[in-house]
């Protein structure tokens, strides 16, 4: 059997806060991850996300339970996991902040201690990839901030780590800039089969670059499984947008569907369906009968939807049942 | 020191070469400030004809020496100590504690480096930027100014830059210490404040030491902080000679080698309450 790239057993963590008693910001965590996969670790803020980053690369101790990141202990083995994991905190820069651009690179090869042919060729592959080239040679501190995301995630590449762990690696990017930090991402993990332990609060990331999620609430595991499976065990399902050919009342009693929305007096309607129990096809033909339907859009699952109605079962005391439901 | 208290796994071997090019990092990131080191500069060069005035009438008044220095080695006390405000950083640096209070400390220990060497080479590398723009230029201008007697034979140079070595890695040592109480304090800039103007008094900054009260030298000699200024200058201006220029040197040292434990404690503790700050 192969190492996990990441194994935690009941993994603990809480902080004391003055005057307002233990603060565990992660509870009992058990997960594992085999080398290869991609995951996403979703949850609200305070979940417990970043927290549990900084148990995995050794920055954090935890308060009890057990932890393995690619098969080593974190805090005892911190500098021979750092040569194995690369690691971006998204609101953070490993990058020397008034040298060029090229030169931080340089110098995270050289802390690496690799060869130099090899820093110089794994360098010019990661400047070609991530479109560098122009800026190479601008102090950090002047770049944008797309283009300090790549410089970051080719930082963290650079000494190719078995795993690679982002923390929140699109935030506060513009749509083009995320998507090419997403395509770059999927192509070096097709090539090396990077693992990939990604947080996030845009389900963008989520739904194009993992294959499966862990779910944290108030440091707990709320859900691990596949989007989909997350999707299906909450009910929040695929939406349908219609444009109807007037103004009219909700459609609130179409079979397999929940009214989400309506704008223009009910001349744009949004209907929430689940394709596990209805098709679109059914919805269709159900809507045609009380009202005319111009044009029609499908939305993939909002993942803050999601997670939204996750908290609120939590809240409501489901949780066990909706992650078992999932295993 | 031991080299591993922190991470007895660490890779070992080859290990040189990375700090080295944190060194000349640290030096070429200071180079991206020349403005803010003519500044430093003028304002020690200011302060130094202050000093240097002050310190003259003092010592006319006592009848041309002043605790033994001579007027000359009174003026290369002054301009070799405000010469040397940039290397020591001796109005304190804030860049460790600042990577805490923000919590960008947490890169630092995703790097297969040893924090505090790591930090040590950056401060290194700033350290001895400082020299061209800043302690040069100073003594130059002291040169011109007020003049100055400095040793005529080599060996105190030659002590004198092994103390002046020490006396940097010291100071850093020493700012990284309190800035390491930031993985408790999370805002050490009050602290900061408090310890720059603290240690730049027992340093020698504004009076040499051995111009102190005895009492008041008793208490400054019971601090690392003379290591840091007052002990380098006397060597390197031949106050200091011979036997008692290698006991300066061995007695900072040993500060060093103390400071510095210290800080790897400080640091291995500080892990376990580490908060990282900002999510």
């Amino acid at each position: 059997m192969t190492t996990p790239a990441i194994e935690t057993h009941d993994l603990t963590r809480s902080f004391r806060i003055r005057g307002r008693g233990p603060l565990t910001a992660v509870d009992g965590l058990t997960v594992s991850i085999a080398p290869g996969e991609a995951v996403g670790y979703i949850g609200a803020n305070g979940a417990g996300k970043s927290t549990t980053i900084k148990m995995l690369c050794g920055i954090l101790v935890p308060t009890s339970g057990a932890v393995r990141t690619v098969g080593l202990d974190p805090v005892a083995k911190r500098r021979a996991l750092a040569a194995r994991i690369g690691v971006v905190f998204g609101q953070r820069t490993q990058l020397w902040w008034d040298l060029p651009v090229g030169e931080s690179f340089g110098l995270l090869a050289a802390i690496h201690r690799m060869p130099r042919p090899a820093a110089r060729a794994r360098i010019d592959a990661l400047v070609g990839d991530l479109d560098m080239e122009d800026y190479l040679a601008t102090p950090v501190r002047q770049l944008s901030l797309g283009q300090r995301m790549r410089a970051e995630i080719a930082a963290a590449l650079i000494h190719s780590p078995d795993l690679l762990i982002l923390d929140e690696p699109t935030i506060g990017l513009d749509v083009l800039s995320k998507q090419r930090l997403r395509e770059f991402l999927i192509r070096e993990r097709a090539e090396r089969g990077t693992t990939l332990l990604l947080t996030t609060h845009d389900m963008g990331d989520v739904q194009r670059l993992c294959d499966r999620i862990l779910l944290v609430d108030h440091g707990r595991l709320a859900y691990d499984g596949t989007l989909d499976g997350l999707s299906a065990t909450v009910g929040a399902g695929r939406v349908l947008v219609l444009d109807l050919d007037a103004p009219g009342p909700d459609l609130v009693a179409i079979p397999g569907t929940r009214h989400l929305a309506s704008e223009g007096g009910g001349l744009r309607q949004r209907l929430a369906y689940d394709a596990a129990h209805t098709s679109l096809g059914a919805v269709l033909s159900a809507v045609g009968e009380v009202r005319g339907v111009r044009d029609v859009a499908v939305e993939e699952p909002d993942i803050e939807d999601v997670v939204r109605r996750v908290y609120q079962r939590s809240a409501a005391g489901e949780l066990g049942r909706a992650a078992d439901a999932t295993d | 020191m031991r080299a591993n208290v922190l991470d007895p796994g660490a890779p070992r071997g080859g290990a040189v070469r990375p700090y080295w090019l944190l060194l000349r990092a640290g030096f070429r990131s200071q180079a991206a400030y020349p403005l803010a080191a003519a500044a430093g500069m003028f304002t020690n060069a200011v302060f130094g004809v202050l000093k240097a005035t002050v310190l003259t009438a003092a010592a006319a008044a006592a009848g041309g020496s002043l605790a033994g220095y001579s007027g000359g080695q009174l003026l290369a006390y002054v301009w070799v100590s405000q010469a040397m405000i940039g290397f020591v950083a001796a109005m304190g640096t804030a860049e460790i504690g600042e990577r805490i209070r923000t919590g960008d400390v947490a890169t630092d220990f995703t790097r297969p480096l040893d924090v505090q060497g790591a930090h040590l080479a950056a401060d290194l590398g700033r350290s001895f930027f400082s020299v061209l723009p800043r302690g040069l230029p100073c003594l130059a201008i002291g040169a011109l100014v007020t003049g100055m007697t400095l040793p005529a034979a080599a060996a105190p140079y030659v002590l004198g830059a092994v103390s002046l070595l020490l006396a940097t890695v010291l100071s850093f040592l020493c700012r990284y210490a309190v800035a390491i109480l930031g993985f408790w304090l999370v805002d050490t800039r009050g602290l900061a404040t408090f310890y720059t103007v603290l240690s730049g008094f027992f340093m020698g900054l504004s009076l040499p030491v051995s111009a102190f009260p005895s009492w008041l030298r008793t208490i400054a000699h019971a601090t690392p902080f003379p290591s840091v200024m007052a002990s380098p200058v006397d060597v390197l201006i031949g106050r200091l000679t011979g036997p008692d220029a290698i006991r300066a040197i061995a007695v900072q040292a040993a500060w060093v080698v103390g400071i510095g434990l210290l800080g790897r404690v400080l640091t291995a503790r500080g892990r376990r309450t580490l908060e990282v700050q900002g999510g």
